[in-house]
Parts: C-alpha cells; structure tokens; sequence
C-alpha cells in the first residue's frame, strides 16, 4: 500500500482534512471549543512542559491503514542532525525531564541511535514508539532490543490487537507474527518483567470505525493470551482512539462511516478528559523543527499558537507552558469516553 | 416537519435518549436502570454485550442489533463468536416454534380417530 502522498491523494494535503473536518462542525455537530466553552474549559491552557515529543520523520517499514502520519516505505522525510541538535539543545537548557521519540519508525532515521546516547547521559527520561516489526526488519536492527536496554528506553510498542486477523487487517499481512517474535526479543532482554525496571507497554487502538473499550478490561484479555499462547508479558496496555485525521480519515470517508464516527465521538465527550490531555504537558516537535501542541496537530499543520516560538530554535518555555492550545474537530478524538493520550486511558 | 419515507431510520437510534421528551420521569429510571444491567456484574460488561447482541436478533430490533454489533466487536468478540451468538437465538427462535409441535401433536390425538 502506498502512503496517500505517494498517490497524489487529495487528503495527503492537510489543509483538505481540515477542509473536511471543519465542514461537518459548521453543519450539526458542535465545534470542539464551543463544547468546551459549554462545560467552562476555554479557553484551553497548557500548564508546563515536562515531555518534549519528537517525530523524527515520516519514513516507516509498515503502511498501517490507520496511521495519522501518512507514514510508509515511500516517505522521505526525516529530521536532520541539526534539528535533532537544536531538540538536545532545548531538552538541556529547560530540563525537560521526558523526551518521547516517534514517527514513522523512529529508529529509521539514521541519527536515532546518536539522539538516545546524547540524550541517556543527561538522566531524561527516554521513550520509543516503536512498531515491533522495525526490530525484524533488518539485520542492522536486530540489536535494538538491547539498545533500548542500555538507555533503559521506555518502549511504548503497537499491537492492536492480540490475534492476527484484527491486527494483520490494520497493519499489513504477518505483522502479527513478526510482532509476537519482536515482543519475544523484547523479553529476553528483560523488557515486561516486573523486577528488571524495563517498561514495555502495548498500545491497542481499534481496527475499525468504532471506540476502544476500557482498558482494564482489555489489558486482562491481552495479559492472559499473550501470556498463555506466546509466554509474552508487558507491563501497561494504553488504549488509544483512532483519530480522523490522514489515512484513518480516507477509511471513515472511503466506508461512509466519517459523519457516524464523529457523531460518536461528540456523544462520548467526557468533561473530565479534558483535565488530563496531553497536549497541557507536551510540546511536539517535527521533522523540520517546527512546534506543534500535539502530534496530531501537527499532521494537520496546526502550529502552536505564540508565532514567536513555532520553531524549535526559538523554544521560549515561559510563553509555551502558558499557552492557548489550538484546537479543531479532532480533538473530540481525545476526550471520547475514558479520554485518550500517548500514555492510553485518561481517566 | 415531513413524514419519514420508511419506519426504521438509522439517525433515529442516536436520538433514543431523547424519548425523555415526553416522559421525562420514566425514561431517567429506564436509562438508569439499562445503565446499570451493562456494568460489569456477576456477568462481564463483554458478556453483556454479546447476550445483548443474541437477544437483538432474537427481538429483532434494528436498532438493537446496530447497537450491540458496534458494542460486541469494539469489546473483542470475534465475526465467529458474535455469528454464533446470532445462532443462538436463531435456535432458541426455531426450538421456540418447534416444541409447540408437541402441543399441535397432542391436539391431533384428541381429535383424531
């Protein structure tokens, strides 16, 4: 499958989504900063900056059909080693205590393993969103599992589902397979096991057009097959909700499912999500430096809202820890239900 | 307000709480009753919602069965599990019908020579 820039899709074009995005919140459905307004939550404040998130570029050995990156094979765009300079920089000066690497596959950006050793020595807190297969996928990265050891990465890794036929649906034919054996390499190394420290926590979003279920519940059925079946264990499973943004948003469209999808999502608007959203505590960063309030804001191309410090050579903690969050009709994605970030469940 | 052209219509099952409307005080005790039954309990929520969705075929609620099919698989039942659900109550359905053979059975005796 190719990514939807490579098929010249209208909707690679983020300014397309947003088109169609803020078309249904001017007809029947509400804008999300009026239901904010309604429960006396706007305007929406960040209070600090404890976690940097870094995508470092939008190159992927998988094209999941969900993803909100657009990432894939054919993507090229990764972050320079002086942007990633400039992330260090940043990370030393303010003390920000967690930097979470992304992307695509992070680990294909050529200076990924220079970002972790720069970084490790400094005492932050490290994590990885990493798809498991990446691991497989070429000799070069067989060693990550240690790797990610040495740095005592925290290692946040996909798998939506615990058997083949939904994750395999969403992710590409064997993934599942080649995921259960990742997880395996995982383990070896001590990744799940309650006394070594290693934090590797799943993350299941929903294959299709629907809302994840509770996390307890679900975090149980996975602890008790994958353990029972692969001998597998982990640590956390974070239940996240599919966001209509980029490739998921082409599959809403393409199967008639976008209008009842949003409609679900505003129905499941939780005033008390609203407390925990990653965006309060959370600055992203992209490819090219530029600064984003969340990762999905920034596929959407909606920067920050201070222009002084949409850049990260321009990091101004003082104006970015109290800032206005940009939100748009997406953002019905994180406060559905339970609520839903980076770290799974909100409330 | 025109006249809808059929009678079941799919907008309608997202306006089920508006049924309040007209009786206010009975539909809050329904909704919070029908709360209350799909919490975990003695039965899982996941459970509840796979009877949930037997019982939708077994009624025959269109409504019902759009609900507890979103419900049931975003819960984890598998195509498999959630068709054999349906079987179920196609069996209860069918059995239903059948055992009153028995009745038809024992009329025919009194009846017949």
């Amino acid at each position: 499958m190719k990514s939807l820039q490579a098929q010249h899709h209208v909707l690679a074009d983020p300014r397309h989504q947003l088109e169609v995005l803020d078309e249904l919140t001017s007809g029947h459905i509400p804008s999300f900063h009026d239901k904010l307004k309604q429960t006396g939550q706007w305007p929406l404040l960040a209070d600090r900056v404890e976690i940097l998130q870094i995508n470092v570029g939008k190159m992927c050995n998988q094209t999941c059909k969900h993803c909100h990156v657009d990432a894939g094979p054919d993507r090229r765009e990764i972050m320079s080693l002086e942007t990633m300079q400039s992330c260090v920089d940043v990370v030393k000066k303010f003390r920000i205590p967690t930097v979470d690497i992304t992307g695509g596959a992070p680990e294909m950006n050529p200076h990924f393993r220079w970002l972790v050793e720069t970084l490790s020595p400094m005492g932050v807190h490290l994590m990885v969103r990493c798809n498991l297969t990446i691991i497989l996928a070429n000799k070069k990265y067989h060693d990550l599992p240690e790797f990610y050891r040495k740095h005592r990465m925290e290692v946040i890794a996909s798998l939506p589902f615990y058997t083949s036929d939904r994750t395999d649906r969403q992710r590409g034919t064997g993934i599942f397979a080649q995921s259960i054996e990742a997880l395996k390499m995982l383990n070896e190394v001590g990744y799940g096991h309650p006394d070594t420290g290693l934090q590797l926590h799943l993350v299941y979003n929903p294959a299709g057009a629907f809302l994840p279920p509770p996390q307890e519940q679900l975090r149980q059925e996975y602890q008790q097959v994958l353990w029972e079946q692969y001998g597998i264990r982990f640590n956390q499973l974070y239940v996240i909700t599919n966001m209509p943004i980029s490739r998921y948003l082409d599959y809403l469209l393409q199967t008639g499912n976008f209008e009842r999808y949003m409609e679900q999502l505003v129905q499941a608007f939780n005033p008390l999500a609203v407390k925990g959203l990653m965006c309060r505590n959370t600055i992203s960063v992209d490819w090219q430096g530029y600064l984003y309030d969340c990762d999905f804001n920034q596929m959407l191309g909606i920067p920050v809202i201070p222009e002084a410090s949409r850049h990260i050579s321009r990091f101004d903690i003082q104006t970015l820890e109290h800032r206005q969050i940009a939100v748009r009709p997406h953002c019905y994605g994180c406060t559905a239900g339970a609520g839903s970030s980076c770290g799974g469940q909100i409330v | 307000m025109s006249q809808t052209s059929h009678y079941y219509n799919a907008q309608d099952l997202a306006r089920f709480g508006q049924i309040g409307e007209f009786q206010p005080t009975l539909a809050e005790k329904f909704f919070a009753y029908y709360g209350e039954v799909f919490q975990d309990g003695a039965l899982t929520a996941k459970e509840k919602a796979l009877i949930a969705l037997a019982v939708a075929h077994a009624v025959q609620c269109p409504y019902c069965i759009d609900a507890y099919t979103t419900e049931s698989y975003s819960k984890g039942w598998s195509e498999a599990q959630m068709m054999e659900a349906v079987h179920v109550a196609a069996a209860i359905r069918g059995g239903a019908s059948l055992v009153h053979g028995v009745q038809m059975m024992n009329r025919v005796k009194d009846i017949a020579m």
